[in-house]
């Protein structure tokens, strides 16, 4: 979290050194939040590393962020009042209010710099199928893994990776469980047959119970 | 003359020196390390997804699964990202007690890393040591919490309840003598706060004699020093933090660097190293308990001239008073509500980190104003640090290994999540 003051500096600089190349520059809730196209992701990676203004030599975290099923819920809650509630959980009702998202897969990178006390946010939309963008683990060898581990989770392919292996998941796994449209229980289970003297794989004889429908609701109370 | 090639050796999953379930691929010339590829995951449990898939309360039980040796810290940064998502802050007396037991917390992770790390190196009575005063803080937990390890204790919006007025003592049994458990019991006749107070007073002795034990011993130093060294460009670029960055002698600590909750108010230093070695980094962390115990002292001044309430007053996001519910239609109906549906929380996302024991654990929360959360990520600090495993251990020997898994402070809650 860095202070109103120290952001608005930080955007200055952004706004002046980078220009059309930032989609989109946002200060919300303590963090600056640059959003990127995918190919100037490594130019710009590169300038927010080296340049003494910015010189963001760690880079915290990569995270992988499906947009699926951003802004839908279990439950309708503005119509409720006049036809009351159902008991059972529809899925995938819509809230007009939220979505709208250029893609469905985004790349989130935290940036962190000591020398200058500063942190920033990257956001890099993925429109293509499979998601692909460059990899920044030339810049920073901290990415190796965090790539990896969103290559395994959301299946991202990040270009020029010297070893995208899974990471997470099982030998063998398939799918990439982080993504909405996975099921939370998964597709296969595993136990140890007595018979064949060894574990086995089987399809999941769990279901997948709501017991809390999502829901949204607008009314929220906003600030304290 | 015979063929000489390279030995491949499966270092874990099931090895006492692999803190828990590290599958360690060892490519070796001899006893020489030439390349280490660990196999994480054997403990992925989908912490992330199962968040989302439960109101934003419920999930506060999973953070303290995550680094399972420092529960607290990691709870308090996921109840931090809700609370910033809600624009909420919690009253000052609830600041005061996170950060009084985030410091207890980070006192109870070094013990059982200077426990573990000195069994893993050939040191055994350390370990022993270490764990006598554990339990003392393990009480704390207890007492506080109902629980000794996974204490769900902070909420959003504060801490679940106020600090017990007495601490809990030992009975006599048939292995234990009246005499013996009123020695037990001679710093627990007060409030937690007092038990809290004398062990901040008497823990600096202890953190003497480990280092009697280990900071001058011949052995302690043939096995740490100039081992898994980490110059301070590298480690920044590999993404350490906390005693791993600190160790190799940059002064970053979020909690003097970007102070949350009371920490600006607070008196301490911030120990850094000089040569980025094993032996620095055991350093570092001694110099941080003893640290600690000043903080902790200072947070039980303050906390026993200040009462107050701990949590916020907005039932809306947390539960009214057991008397309320049970006369008050409303805090009924607030009651129910939070316990059924939760709370929604705004729109947009949110990055909290604390400094935790082991670095810099984050949390990004993605809500689209729904009462689960989107997407969560916990950014676990001990992941960057075994990615860094291949390159701390090339080139050193195999018993090394052991040293610079040990140094890294590796709890696989937290890294396969």
């Amino acid at each position: 979290m860095i202070s109103p003051a120290k952001a608005e500096t930080l955007s200055g600089l952004l706004r002046e050194r980078f220009g059309e190349t930032l989609q989109d520059l946002i200060y919300d809730r303590g963090d600056v939040t640059a959003v990127l196209a995918s190919a100037d992701l490594l130019a710009v990676a590169a300038a927010l590393r080296d340049e003494p203004a910015f010189s963001f030599k760690l880079l915290l975290d990569v995270s992988g962020v499906d947009y699926q099923t951003y802004g839908k819920a279990d439950w309708t809650t503005h119509q409720a009042t006049a036809g009351g509630f159902s008991r059972g959980v529809s899925k995938g009702v819509e809230d007009a209010e939220n979505g709208a998202f250029p893609a469905r897969f985004a790349v989130v990178y935290h940036l962190l710099s000591v020398q200058n006390n500063l942190r920033l946010r990257l956001k890099v939309f993925l429109p293509n199928d499979p998601p692909r963008l460059p990899t920044v683990s030339e810049l920073w060898p901290s990415a190796d893994w965090y790539e990896r581990e969103a290559f395994d989770l959301f299946g991202i392919l990040f270009e020029g990776h010297p070893d995208l292996r899974r990471l997470l998941t099982d030998y063998g796994f398939i799918g990439h469980p982080f993504r909405k449209d996975f099921p939370l229980e998964g597709y296969v289970e595993v136990r140890y047959d007595a018979e064949k003297q060894r574990v086995v794989y089987q399809p999941v004889s769990i279901e997948n119970r709501t017991l809390v429908p999502r829901v949204i609701r607008n009314d929220v109370i906003k600030g304290h | 003359m015979p063929e000489i090639r390279n030995m491949t050796l499966n270092f874990g999953p099931q090895h006492p020196a692999a803190h828990g379930v590290l599958r360690l691929v060892l490519e070796m010339d001899g006893e020489v390390i030439e390349r280490a590829d660990p196999h994480i995951g054997l403990l992925h449990r989908g912490t992330e997804k199962l968040a989302e898939s439960k109101p934003f309360n419920q999930s506060i039980g999973y953070m303290d699964r995550l680094d399972y040796v420092s529960m607290m810290c990691n709870e308090h940064a996921y109840v931090m990202a809700i609370e910033r998502l809600l624009g909420i802050t919690p009253p000052v007396r609830a600041q005061y007690i996170r950060v009084m037991f985030d410091e207890i917390t980070r006192v109870l992770n070094h013990l059982m890393w200077l426990g573990a790390h000195g069994l893993d190196i050939g040191a055994m009575t350390i370990f022993l040591y270490c764990f006598r005063e554990r339990e003392d803080l393990m009480d704390c937990y207890e007492t506080v919490s109902g629980t000794r390890m996974h204490a769900t204790y902070y909420r959003p919006g504060g801490v679940y309840r106020d600090l017990p007025d007495r601490m809990p003592q030992y009975e006599a049994s048939k292995w234990r003598s009246e005499k013996e458990c009123r020695e037990l019991n001679a710093n627990r006749q007060g409030s937690m706060l007092d038990f809290i107070e004398d062990f901040a007073k008497r823990f600096p002795a202890c953190v003497d004699e480990y280092e009697t034990l280990l900071t001058d011993n011949r052995i302690w130093k043939q096995r740490t020093v100039d081992i898994g060294i980490v110059t301070p460009e590298r480690a920044q670029a590999l993404g350490f933090t906390g005693p791993m960055l600190r160790g190799s002698g940059i002064a970053w600590d979020l909690r003097k660097k970007q102070p949350y909750e009371v920490y600006a108010d607070l008196d301490f230093d911030i120990p850094v190293g000089v040569n980025g070695d094993c032996y620095d980094r055991y350093l570092v962390r001694v110099e941080e308990m003893r640290q600690s115990a000043r903080i902790i002292s200072q947070c039980v001044q303050w906390l026993k001239a200040n009462p107050g309430p701990v949590i916020i007053n907005d039932h809306k996001l947390t539960p009214p008073s057991r008397g309320e519910m049970k006369g008050d239609m409303e805090s009924l109906i607030h009651h129910f509500k939070l316990f059924t549906e939760g709370y929604c929380v705004p729109a947009g996302e949110a990055y909290a980190a604390v400094e935790h024991p082991k670095g810099e654990f984050g949390v990004y929360l993605v809500s689209d104003g729904a009462n689960k959360p989107y997407r969560l990520k916990a950014r676990a600090p001990g992941f960057a640090h075994l990615a860094a495993m291949n390159e701390l251990a090339t080139g050193h020997m195999l018993a090394d290994v052991v040293a610079i898994i040990g140094t890294m402070d590796i709890v696989f809650g937290e890294i396969d999540r």
